[in-house]
């Protein structure tokens, strides 16, 4: 029960965060993106402090050796650049330049039930099941 | 910028917590395309988390609705983009979270990498659908 306790606290904090910062308005994101045209350069600001926020906390964490709930901190083995990592990056700028989400504010804006997030979330989740499907029987 | 810079500490303490507390990764991509393989044990905690985000964005809404204004776009655009959004992480192993918060900070090559990419891509796409094809 403990670790759910743990991941909810996570994703509310997160949530919140995503919200202050201007993630969760598409207009922003876009328009961050948009280096050629009226370039809004404030989002780097988020990445400036969750980065930096983020690097402290994950380097005391690995001091301490153990999470608070769970048994173990579970590090992502080291793994090459391959062509997966590349195809797959590359697939989801497309799409976070199309409508300006990513999967943590589009999952946020959907407590707000307008239909961007709604139609987005629907296109996320095809997407993801479509992966499943084609991983399950070994084609990507 | 300000509060872009509150927001992002918010962000990053946020994926610190379940790193603190769980000794896991934050990567919300990850965290939801899990879902997907139904574990009884491995589901629970996902479940909370997206709970988590949709308190957090309900909680935000009811003070501050100003923070999900969203933008006029055919919503066959919006579904395509959710669902390159949804393969390519998925293949990729990670979003914005996974990888330009978390793996950056860890300095993972991979995520830097791949960071690198979506942002070049997303800026490519962005330049392109207004510059070029004269916007959606």
């Amino acid at each position: 029960m403990k670790p759910a306790i743990g991941s909810y606290l996570s994703g509310l904090i997160f949530a919140i965060g995503l919200a202050v910062s201007g993630m969760t308005q598409p207009k922003k994101v876009l328009a961050f993106l948009d280096i050629f045209g009226d370039w809004d350069p404030s989002l780097m600001f988020v990445m400036v402090g969750a980065i930096g926020a983020y690097s402290v906390v994950y380097r005391l964490v690995l001091k301490r050796q153990k999470p608070l709930i769970e048994d173990k901190l579970q590090i992502p083995e080291p793994r090459k650049v391959d062509k997966e990592l590349i195809l797959g990056a590359i697939i989801f700028g497309i799409g976070w330049g199309l409508a300006g989400f990513c999967p943590g504010p589009a999952l946020t804006s959907l407590a707000t039930l307008q239909k961007a997030p709604l139609i987005f979330g629907l296109g996320l989740l095809g997407g993801m099941i479509t992966f499943k499907l084609l991983r399950d029987r070994k084609l990507v | 910028m300000f509060l872009a810079l509150i927001g992002g500490l918010l962000i990053g303490l946020g994926a610190g917590l379940l790193w603190f507390l769980n000794g896991r990764i934050l990567g919300v991509s990850g965290i939801i395309g899990g879902l997907f393989n139904f574990n009884r044990t491995d589901t629970l905690w996902r479940m909370t988390f997206l709970a988590g985000l949709l308190s957090g964005g309900a909680l935000m809404y009811h003070f501050h609705p100003q923070s999900f204004e969203m933008i006029q776009m055919p919503s066959t655009a919006v579904v395509i983009a959710g669902f390159l959004v949804g393969i390519g992480t998925r293949l990729g192993n990670g979003c914005t979270s996974g990888h330009g918060v978390c793996g950056i900070s860890r300095f993972s090559v991979r995520s830097i990498v791949a960071t690198l990419l979506f942002m070049s891509f997303g800026i490519l796409t962005v330049s392109f659908v207004r510059h070029v094809w004269g916007g959606l």
